[in-house]
């Protein structure tokens, strides 16, 4: 069986690919997209990962990219239901890991940055993230820093006084993209032919999955690679089920402000009701109020709790929601803006377990809790 | 023009105008002498309320109309008024249209109706005429004569003689291809009462005709049609400006004969394919022994939509939300004398042809 480390990158120059070199996948993941503005060295890499992990990057001098995105917990906060950024400022939004976002079309669970170079940006200066005025303190770290200075200009060939946040974005994206995992134990069962690297309660819930559960309509498997995800952006009753009363009165007036000059990042993470707008927020397109990006499934089981706002805490929760049809408790009001795609599923009780049973087929050897990976290797499986 | 159209939602749109003052609805010139006389209003078709029974109803259907009416509600500046275009209820009964006007309630503003087959063809139209008023009527605003007609009517024949029961006749107009069913008309009384009615307004006054069918000859089969279609469209053809609004098809059409535009509207609740005629040629498809409901299967909403339409120019323009799909307009083009999709039919913007696979 062909299996890949994460580490173990081959950059694969695409014949016929002008736009973008794509770099190889582990098992079950199609290759990286890589833009060709923006090629992968292992030292951007390295470049990229001192960046990710610099605390001097924030107001504070407390929190990094890596304090809501920890590696050792899957590249998340876990188990806090928002994130906290400097003074312990509480966010709106279940951080979203870094593991496979290198697949996602846009990102944020409102998908407004179209690239990860674009979205690293961001928390910098968002208030309650790591709450820097501008960009400024961060260049002046890296344009005097000596270790700094020698990494850009050799990645770069860029003099000090020539560094740009264009610079700091490429990298932090590129250490990004070598975030990538698969090689789950569904990804040996269906990609790589061992039929006994699922439990078969995960084989039945991955029938559910398929069918009764109608879960792979947005968390899309393809014929040799899967995603899970369908990079749109859907309501399906988790937040805007809390603000929906306030619709009408929030959304005019977001509109208004946001034509005004108010700024949505900011916005959206400060403002739990202007939050619960979702991909509304940023395209103003009715049909995506209260909508929020498909994440992908992999390693869910370790990334708890569940959803954009992270008020789901366990997988169960989470079934029993989509069971109820886009409310977490059954007979609660449906949401006017639901997405057509969700309905009551009549699921049984032994089928939601089995659907989580599958959920938890889809961890990443490297992120597995520890009792799975003794367990495998007692096991003697590859 | 149609070049520089933005593609934004209603309400960016909408907001904008508030906001800023900036953008119009839509790029169609105006030619009312006063800005304020500008309006628009929104209009919500064909939602097909179907109970099954006790408290049950087909939930399919109720989420296409809450979610249009609470859509619409979001609206800024608000819409003048708001339109139903017919088919409130699947097979006409008090529970069904009970339930659909509840939903109907929670518009904000004033709303006003148009009779469909399905509402009228198990009691005709009484208990619909007890909660949302007169058959057919019209009413003047902003300086547009408009004009609701009850265009589902039938000969006395197969109204009065040929079935035993309101519930056999309203199951027999109720299928869409059924050969059971019988033409549809406005009728001698009704083409009499516009004529009086269109009699007194002047010959430059916009008209806008809300029907539920086509005032045209589309398709008989499946009744995307009305059989005295010419004469209602002799009685309008005087005036310079006149737009006819139709439900019943559930999906994008557009027309024009002499001075008269035809626009139809969505429905909330599911889209019909176009007609066989439209083939004109012989077709080998497998025939469906599975009825396919909507284009994408999973989401209820696709092919799907409600409008909001602007009569800027004494013309309707027609902005459908669309769900899972790009927004689209139709609107009056005073160069060309028709309607034009904005999108799809300007040269420019061709979108390239569906691969076939």
């Amino acid at each position: 069986m062909k299996r890949r480390s994460a580490s173990m990158f081959t950059v694969v120059v695409g014949a016929g690919l002008p736009a973008a070199v794509a770099l190889a996948g582990p098992l079950g993941l199609p290759p990286v997209p890589v833009p060709a503005d923006n090629p992968m060295t292992p030292q951007k890499i390295a470049l990229g990962s001192k960046l990710f992990n610099d605390k001097r990057f924030s107001s504070t001098g407390e929190v990094s990219c890596a304090t809501c995105h920890d590696a050792g917990k899957a590249f998340t906060d876990s188990p806090l239901q928002t994130s906290e950024g400097i003074n312990k400022l509480k966010g709106t939004r279940n951080a979203p890991t870094v593991v496979n976002a290198a697949y996602f079309t846009t990102q944020f669970w409102d998908g407004r940055s179209a690239s990860l170079e674009d979205q690293s940006q961001h928390p910098f200066v968002n208030p309650i993230e790591m709450g820097l005025p501008n960009h400024e303190p961060i260049l002046k770290i890296v344009r005097t820093d000596t270790e700094y200075v020698a990494s850009f200009r050799q990645v770069f060939a860029v003099e000090p006084a020539a560094i740009t946040m264009e610079h700091v974005k490429k990298a932090i994206a590129t250490f990004e993209r070598t975030i990538v995992a698969g090689d789950s134990p569904f990804d040996r069962y269906y990609f790589g032919g061992d039929k006994a690297a699922m439990s078969e309660s995960a084989v039945r819930g991955f029938q559910v999955f398929l069918g009764d559960g109608r879960c792979v309509s947005c968390h899309v498997i393809e014929q040799d690679q899967a995603l899970f995800t369908d990079n749109r952006f859907h309501n399906v009753g988790v937040g805007i089920n809390r603000i929906q009363d306030k619709v009408p009165e929030i959304a005019p007036k977001f509109i208004e402000a946001k034509a005004k000059g108010l700024d949505v990042d900011k916005a959206v993470l400060s403002n739990p009701s202007t939050s619960e707008l979702g991909r509304f927020a940023i395209t103003e397109e009715l049909d995506v109020l209260g909508a929020f990006k498909t994440p992908t499934l992999r390693n869910v089981e370790v990334t708890a709790p569940f959803m954009h706002d992270g008020s789901l805490k366990t997988l169960r929760d989470v079934v029993v929601h989509y069971n109820n049809g886009g409310v977490t408790n059954k007979g609660e009001r449906v949401n006017d803006f639901l997405s057509g795609g969700i309905r009551e599923l009549n699921l049984s009780d032994q089928q939601i377990t089995d659907l989580v049973a599958f959920m938890e087929a889809l961890t990443s050897p490297q992120y597995a809790k520890p009792a799975t990976v003794s367990a495998l290797a007692a096991g003697g499986t590859p | 023009m149609s070049n520089n159209y933005s593609r934004r939602s209603f309400l960016r749109t909408a907001g904008t105008v508030a906001a800023v003052g900036a953008l119009p609805l839509t790029l169609v010139e105006l030619a009312f002498a006063k800005a304020e006389d500008n309006f628009t209003f929104a209009y919500i078709s064909d939602s097909h309320i179907q109970h099954i029974r006790g408290t049950k109803f087909v939930n399919n259907w109720d989420r296409g109309l809450i979610r249009a009416v609470a859509e619409t509600n979001l609206i800024s500046p608000k819409p003048d008024f708001v339109m139903f275009g017919g088919d409130l209820a699947q097979l006409g009964t008090k529970a069904e249209l009970d339930h659909g006007a509840g939903m109907l309630g929670k518009l904000n503003g004033k709303l006003r109706c148009v009779m469909g087959e399905h509402d009228y063809y198990l009691d005709l139209g009484e208990y619909w005429s007890k909660l949302f008023g007169p058959q057919y009527y019209s009413f003047d605003h902003k300086g547009v004569h408009f004009v609701v007609l009850n265009s589902i009517l039938t000969t006395d024949e197969w109204t009065y003689k040929r079935w035993p029961t309101g519930e056999q006749r309203m199951l027999e107009m109720a299928g869409l291809d059924n050969p059971n069913g019988s033409p549809f008309m406005v009728g001698e009384k009704q083409r009499e009462w516009l004529a009086k009615d269109l009699a007194g307004i002047a010959k430059d006054t916009p008209l806008v005709v809300f029907s539920h069918s086509p005032i045209q000859k589309i398709y008989k089969g499946w009744n995307f049609w009305t059989d005295d279609a010419e004469q209602v469209q002799a009685l309008l053809q005087p005036f310079s400006k006149v737009n006819v609004v139709y439900g019943h098809v559930h999906q994008i059409q557009y027309n024009q004969i002499g001075n008269i535009s035809f626009n139809s509207v969505m429905a909330t609740a599911w889209p019909w394919p176009y007609p066989q005629s439209y083939a004109q040629a012989e077709q080998y498809m497998p025939k469906l022994t599975i009825p396919m409901n909507r284009a994408d299967p999973f989401f209820e909403r696709d092919a799907t939509g409600w409008q909001l339409i602007d009569v800027n120019t004494g013309r309707v323009a027609l902005n459908y939300n669309l769900y899972s799909n790009r927004p689209r307009t139709v609107a009056f083009d005073p160069k060309l004398g028709h309607p034009v999709d904005k999108q799809f039919q300007a040269e420019a913007t061709l979108q390239p042809n569906q691969t076939q696979y």
